[in-house]
C-alpha cells in the first residue's frame, strides 16, 4: 500500500512515499496505530489528516492493498 | 452601481469573458475582501484582487517590511525595509489600481477586534504565518458566517482551501477544525524562518487564494469547498482531497486565548520575561555577568550577531540545554522576537529553567534601537 507523506510527516518518516503492508481487511485506525509504533512522533501531532483514495477517511474503513493514503498535518507558514 | 469609462476599458479582458462579463465585474467591484496578513501569500493575493477591481480591500498586519522578507513578498522592495506593511501595500495597490478602496489595520488580529474587523468584509483571505492566528481567523469566520479562503505553506508545500463556504442545505461547510481540531505543539512544526521556504511557492498559493476569492464573489465555477488542494513544488505532485465535517467537534461559538489554545504562552506569564532593547543596554553597562543567547538559524548568525552571544538555534535547542546557565541571567534574542519567545516558553516549561528572558523586537529592534541612538 502506497503512502504518500505531507510537511512534517515526511521528515518524520523521513520519506516522501513509503511502501506498507498491512494485515487483510485491516482498517484506517489499524494503520494509524502502525504508523505511530513505528513513528512515535506523528503521536506528537495532535492533528494529523488521513485521507483514503483522496478523501477523508473514515476511521473504521476497510483498507485495500491498492488504496493511496495520504498524511497530511497542519502547516502553518504564510 | 456602475463602471466608469476607464474602469469599462481596464476591466476589458474579464468583461470580455463570458462567464465572468459585465455582471461579473460589477459583483467584484461591490465586493469586498479582508486579507489578514500581507505577507508571502498577502502580497500575491492583494496585488491580483486589486488588480481584478475587487472594490473594497481590508489589509491587516502589524509587522515592518524585514530585509529576509523581501525573497519571496513581492508587494515590497529593498526601499520598503522598516516600514509598515500595511501601509505600504495600500500605497503600491492604489498606484497599480485607483479605482479602489482600501482600509489598513497596521495592528495584530486579536481575539478583542477580530469580530469587529471581520464584519465589514464580505470574504476573509487567511495569509497568516502562525497556528494561533489561523484559528483565531477561523473562529472568528464560523461565528460571523464569512467565506474564509485558506492557503498555507511550508517549505516546497502548499495547502488551500474555501472554508466555511454555504451549502445547498443552508449550513455551512468544512472548516479549519474538521480537518486539524487541534493545534500541533508549539516547537514540532517549523515555520518558514526555522524551517525555510521556497520564495516562489507562496506566489503559487497566494495567487490560487486570490483566484478562489473572486471566484466566491462573482459566483463564477465552482470553488475549492469541502476540498483540499495539496501541493508540492519540488516533486510537482498535486492533490485535490475531499474532505468532510467532524462530527465529534464541538461548535465553536466564541473566540478563546489562542496564545493558551496553542501552547505557546509560558507558563510563567509576567513581563519580566520581556526586555526591551534598551533594558538590555542598561544590563550590558552594567556589571551583572549574563548569557546571551542567539537562537537564530546558523546562517542567520553567521550574517550578524550581537557581541557575546552563543548561537544556539531553536531548531536544535534541546541539545544545548546543557550550555545553557542555571545560574545567572540568560537573554535570549532571534531576529524579531518571536522565535527567542518560543525558545523561553520551551526552557520555562520543559526544562525548568527560571532565570532566562528574551528580547522584544529581537535583533531587528536592537539594530533600529542603536541606529536611533546615533541619531539622537
Amino acid at each position: 500500500m502506497k503512502i504518500l507523506a505531507f510537511g512534517i510527516a515526511r521528515e518524520i518518516i523521513g520519506s516522501a512515499m513509503i511502501e506498507i503492508q498491512l494485515a487483510e481487511n485491516a482498517t484506517v485506525t489499524d494503520l494509524k496505530f502502525l504508523l505511530m509504533n513505528q513513528y512515535p512522533r506523528l503521536n506528537q501531532l495532535n492533528s494529523l489528516l488521513i485521507a483514503v483514495n483522496m478523501e477523508y477517511a473514515q476511521p473504521h474503513q476497510i483498507l485495500q492493498d491498492c488504496d493511496e493514503i495520504a498524511l497530511i498535518p497542519p502547516v502553518s507558514g504564510g | 452601481m456602475n463602471l466608469s469609462s476607464a474602469e469599462l476599458l481596464r476591466y476589458g479582458r474579464h468583461l470580455t469573458l463570458p462567464e465572468l462579463g459585465l455582471e461579473g465585474q460589477l459583483k467584484l467591484k461591490k465586493g469586498s475582501v479582508l486579507v489578514v496578513g500581507a505577507g508571502g501569500l498577502g502580497s500575491p493575493m492583494l496585488l491580483y484582487l486589486a488588480a481584478a477591481g475587487v472594490g473594497r480591500i481590508g489589509i491587516i498586519d502589524p509587522d515592518v517590511v524585514d530585509v529576509t522578507n523581501l525573497q519571496r513578498q513581492i508587494l515590497y522592495n529593498s526601499a520598503d525595509v522598516g516600514k509598515s506593511k500595511a501601509e505600504t501595500a495600500r500605497r503600491k495597490l492604489l498606484e497599480l489600481n485607483p479605482h479602489i478602496d482600501i482600509t489598513v489595520y497596521p495592528i495584530a488580529l486579536t481575539r478583542h477586534n477580530a469580530l469587529q474587523i471581520i464584519e465589514n468584509y464580505d470574504v476573509i483571505a487567511d495569509g497568516t504565518d502562525n497556528f494561533q492566528t489561523r484559528y483565531l481567523v477561523n473562529d472568528a469566520c464560523v461565528i460571523k458566517g464569512k467565506v474564509n479562503i485558506y492557503g498555507s505553506i511550508f517549505r516546497f508545500e502548499g495547502q488551500v482551501s474555501v472554508f466555511n463556504y454555504p451549502q445547498a442545505n443552508g449550513e455551512r461547510g468544512v472548516n479549519y477544525r474538521d480537518l486539524f481540531p487541534a493545534p500541533p505543539p508549539p516547537d514540532m512544526i517549523p515555520d518558514c524562518a526555522e524551517g525555510g521556504v521556497l520564495g516562489v511557492l507562496p506566489g503559487i498559493i497566494g495567487s490560487i487564494q486570490a483566484s478562489e476569492a473572486i471566484k466566491v464573489l462573482t459566483g463564477v465555477g465552482e470553488p475549492l469547498a469541502g476540498r483540499l488542494f495539496l501541493f508540492d513544488a519540488a516533486s510537482f505532485m498535486t492533490r485535490v482531497l475531499k474532505v468532510s465535517k467532524n462530527p465529534n467537534l464541538a461548535p465553536i461559538t466564541e473566540l478563546v486565548d489562542y496564545d493558551i489554545f496553542c501552547g505557546i504562552k509560558p507558563i510563567v506569564q509576567n513581563n519580566i520575561r520581556n526586555i526591551s532593547a534598551s533594558d538590555l543596554l542598561k544590563q550590558l553597562k552594567s556589571n551583572e555577568s549574563f548569557q546571551l543567547i542567539d537562537v537564530r538559524e546558523k546562517h542567520e548568525f553567521e550574517s550578524g550577531f550581537m557581541e557575546g552571544a552563543q548561537s544556539m538555534p531553536l531548531s536544535q535547542l534541546t541539545t544545548f540545554i546543557p550550555e545553557i546557565q542555571k545560574d545567572k541571567k540568560v537573554i535570549l534574542y532571534c531576529q524579531s522576537g518571536k522565535r527567542s519567545a518560543k525558545a523561553l516558553g520551551q526552557l520555562i516549561d520543559n526544562h525548568g529553567f527560571t532565570n532566562v528572558v528574551h528580547l522584544e523586537n529581537g535583533f531587528a529592534g536592537w539594530l533600529k534601537f542603536e541606529s536611533g541612538k546615533k541619531e539622537l
